[in-house]
C-alpha cells in the first residue's frame, strides 16, 4: 500500500541534490538542520552551485563541509568573515557565505564581524543564535538571557556581573556597510519558509555589491537548554524574541526600525 | 638594462610584491614596517596589475583575510613586526595546518610585550620552530640586504606554492629600515594557473574542494600530519640555503643571519686585518637551517662565535647542527640595541684568548 503513494506525482519534498548523504551531526529538533538544508535549497534554486563558496566556522556546524556538495572553507574561530573578505575580494563575482553561530560571530568574532559589514564587504552572513554555546556543552554565549542558566551561570546570568544580552543585529543594522540584515526563525512551518525567503533576498543581493546582507536565525538549543524540543521552541517564543524580535531590521540599504516591522512573523 | 633604485627594505618589498604579480596585501599598520602597506596603496596596484591592497582592522583580521584569499590559490601577502606576528600565529597555524600558500614579512623589533621599535632578533625561536600551536614549519628566508628583502619576494611565492607552505620572510628594524641601492626584479605576467585544490566555485568537471584543518579521526589526522613532516623534509634536501664569507682557511667561525651577518662581516674584515683567520657562515634559510653545511665547513675549526641581536636563540641550531663538536660562544646585543662590528671583534678576541689560555693550561 505504502509503495503505491510513492511516485514523482505525488512528491511534496526531497532534499537538495547538493547535500551530501552524510548524516547531519545535530541534535533532533535543533534548528541548525533545518537552517543547513535551507541554504543548500536556495544554491540550488537559483542554480548557482558552481559559483558559490561556503565558510563553516568553530561550532556546532564546524562540519558543515561533509554535508554540502560545493567549495568550502574551514575558519578559524570567529574569523570567517575575515576569510570571507579575503575570498571575496579575490573571486569577487562569485556567491560567498559564511554560517556562523552566537559564541563564534557575537563573542570571539565581534571585531570580525563588525568590520566586515562596517566595510560592506559583499558577502552574506548566516547567523545561528541560540543564546548558548551548544558544541562545548552549553557555556554562555553574549547572546545568553539574563537570568538564564547555563553550564557557566548555574545560578543563572546575573547581568550586573555579565553583562546583558548582546543583538549583533541590531548593530550591524546601524553600520553604513549593510545592505539588507533580518532576524528570522524556523521553529514553525510558515517560519521556516520566512527564513528561506530571506536567505534568497540574502544571496541575491550580492548581485547588486551594495553590501553585506546579514541573515540572523533564532534557534533553540534544546540540549543546551535542558528542554525538550518542544519546550525550547515555546520557550524561545516566550523568552528570546522579547529580546530577538524576529523581523527585518535593513532592507535595500534602508534601516526600518528596530523590532517593529513583525510583518513576517504576523 | 638594470633598474637601479635607492630604496628602504620595506619599499623594496612592495615594489617587489607588485613585480612579483602579487595578487593580494593584507596588513595592519605597526612599527618598523609600515612602509610597506604605505608604499603599495601609493602605487595603486589595483589599477596596474589588478593587486588589492586592504588595511584590515587587526593583525588577526589581517592573517585571517591571507587564508581566504590564498584558499583560491592567489598570490598573497602580509606583513607585520613582531606583536602583530603574535597575533597572527593562530591564522598562521591554521595556514600551515591547512597547508595554504602565502608570504609573510617580519620586520622584527625587540620584546618583549610592546618591547621597543628598535631592531631586534629575539624571534628566531617563534618564526623558525613553529609560533603557534601544533607541529607545523614555516620555510624561513632571512635577508641580509635591500636586495635581498626585494629578491626574496618571488623566491618566497614560488616557495610558497611549490610546497603549499606559508613562507615567512625575516628581516629586522635595520634591513627595513635601511636605504640601499637595489637593483629592481623584472616585472613577471600575473599567475594564470588556477590551483586543482583552490575553492573557485565547485564546477560539474570536478569534485568540491574543501580547505580545512581540522580532521577529528585521530589516525586521519597522524596521516596528515606525517605528510606535512614529509613535505619540512623535503625542504630541507631541497631548500637549504646559506652563505659564507672566507671560510676557506678559517681557525674561527662567526654565524649570524639578516642585520647581524651584515655587521658581521665587516667584523670579519677588521679580524683579517689583524691577522686572525675568521669567516662568516650565513644561514640564509633559517628553517630549514644549513645543518650538514656548518657542519661541513666548522669541521677544523678552533670555535664558533654565534652573533645574534638577542640573548642567544639561533645558537641552539649551531650547536646541534656541529653536535657539541666545536666551541660556540654566543655574542649578541639585545632590546633592540644593535651591535657595532668593534663589539663583536671584541668578544671574538675574548673568545680566542681564553681558548689559547686553555691550550696553554
Amino acid at each position: 500500500m505504502t509503495q503505491d503513494i510513492i511516485s514523482e506525482k505525488n512528491l511534496v519534498y526531497k532534499p537538495s541534490s547538493l547535500l551530501t548523504n552524510t548524516t547531519f551531526n545535530f541534535c533532533p529538533g535543533c534548528g541548525h538542520g533545518t537552517v543547513v538544508r535551507l541554504v543548500m535549497e536556495v544554491v540550488e534554486e537559483m542554480g548557482i552551485q558552481s559559483e558559490t563558496i561556503g565558510l563553516s566556522p568553530v561550532g556546532c556546524s564546524v562540519l558543515l563541509y561533509d554535508f554540502y556538495k560545493i567549495d568550502i572553507i574551514q575558519a578559524a574561530h570567529g574569523r570567517a568573515p575575515a576569510v570571507a573578505t579575503g575570498l571575496k575580494r579575490m573571486l569577487p563575482d562569485k556567491f560567498v557565505f559564511t554560517y556562523q553561530g552566537d559564541g563564534d560571530l557575537a563573542a570571539i568574532g565581534t571585531g570580525e564581524t563588525i568590520h566586515a559589514c562596517n566595510r560592506g564587504e559583499n558577502f552574506t552572513i548566516i547567523y545561528i543564535n541560540n543564546g548558548i554555546y551548544g558544541m562545548t556543552g552549553g557555556q554562555m554565549a553574549p547572546t545568553t538571557l539574563p537570568g538564564m542558566k547555563t553550564s557557566t551561570t548555574p545560578h543563572g546570568r546575573d547581568v550586573a556581573t555579565a553583562g546583558h544580552p548582546l543583538s549583533m543585529t541590531n548593530i550591524v543594522a546601524a553600520l553604513d556597510g549593510s545592505y539588507f540584515v533580518t532576524r528570522q526563525s524556523v521553529h514553525t512551518p510558515a517560519a521556516v519558509r520566512k527564513t528561506k525567503r530571506a536567505l534568497r533576498t540574502a544571496f541575491e543581493s550580492q548581485k547588486l555589491n551594495k553590501g553585506t546582507s546579514f541573515v540572523e536565525v533564532v534557534c533553540s538549543c534544546h540540549s543546551g537548554w535542558k528542554m525538550t524540543p518542544l519546550q525550547a521552541n515555546r520557550w524561545m517564543e516566550e523568552h528570546m524574541f522579547p529580546y530577538y524580535p524576529p523581523g527585518d531590521l535593513k532592507v535595500d540599504g534602508r534601516q526600518l526600525k528596530i523590532g517593529n516591522d513583525l510583518s513576517v512573523v504576523a | 638594462m638594470k633598474e637601479l633604485r635607492l630604496l628602504k627594505g620595506n619599499e623594496a618589498v612592495a615594489e617587489a610584491a607588485i613585480r612579483a604579480g602579487a595578487d593580494a596585501y593584507f596588513g595592519y599598520p605597526i612599527t618598523p614596517q609600515s612602509e610597506i602597506m604605505e608604499y603599495l596603496v601609493d602605487r595603486q596596484p589595483e589599477t596596474t596589475t589588478g593587486m588589492v591592497i586592504l588595511q584590515a582592522e587587526s593583525e588577526v583580521a589581517a592573517i585571517n583575510m591571507v587564508y581566504g584569499a590564498s584558499a583560491a590559490g592567489r598570490r598573497v601577502m602580509t606583513s607585520s613586526s613582531s606583536p602583530g606576528i603574535s597575533l597572527m600565529t593562530e591564522g598562521i597555524s591554521y595556514l600551515a595546518g591547512a597547508e595554504l600558500p602565502c608570504l609573510i614579512v617580519n620586520v622584527t623589533r625587540g620584546g618583549p610585550g610592546l618591547g621597543t621599535i628598535q631592531p631586534s632578533q629575539a624571534d628566531y625561536f617563534q618564526s623558525v620552530k613553529g609560533g603557534g600551536h601544533g607541529d607545523y614549519r614555516l620555510l624561513v628566508l632571512a635577508p641580509a640586504s635591500v636586495q635581498e628583502m626585494a629578491d626574496f619576494v618571488a623566491l618566497g611565492f614560488d616557495l610558497a606554492f611549490k610546497y603549499r607552505n606559508p613562507v615567512m620572510m625575516l628581516a629586522d628594524g635595520v634591513i627595513g629600515q635601511m636605504m640601499e641601492k637595489v637593483e629592481l626584479p623584472k616585472p613577471l605576467p600575473k599567475r594564470e594557473t588556477v590551483e586543482a585544490w583552490a575553492v573557485t566555485g565547485k564546477t560539474p568537471e570536478r569534485e568540491r574542494n574543501v580547505i580545512t584543518s581540522l580532521n577529528l579521526d585521530a589516525l586521519k589526522h597522524e596521516r596528515h600530519n606525517l605528510k606535512l613532516q614529509a613535505k619540512y623534509r623535503q625542504m630541507e634536501r631541497e631548500d637549504t640555503r646559506y652563505d659564507t664569507y672566507l671560510c676557506n682557511d678559517a681557525e674561527y667561525i662567526i654565524t649570524a643571519y639578516g642585520a647581524s651577518a651584515r655587521i658581521s662581516k665587516k667584523t670579519v674584515d677588521l679580524a683579517r686585518d689583524k691577522g686572525i683567520k675568521v669567516g662568516l657562515f650565513r644561514p640564509v634559510t633559517l628553517f630549514p637551517f644549513p645543518s650538514k653545511e656548518l657542519a661541513t665547513v666548522s669541521q677544523h675549526v678552533e670555535g664558533i662565535l654565534s652573533v645574534e641581536m638577542s640573548a642567544g636563540q639561533m645558537i641552539e641550531d649551531v650547536l646541534l647542527a656541529t653536535r657539541c663538536r666545536v666551541p660556540v660562544r654566543h655574542f649578541g646585543r639585545n632590546g633592540g640595541v644593535v651591535h657595532a662590528p668593534g663589539e663583536i671583534l671584541e668578544a671574538l678576541e675574548q673568545f680566542i684568548n681564553s681558548k689559547e689560555k686553555q691550550h696553554q693550561e
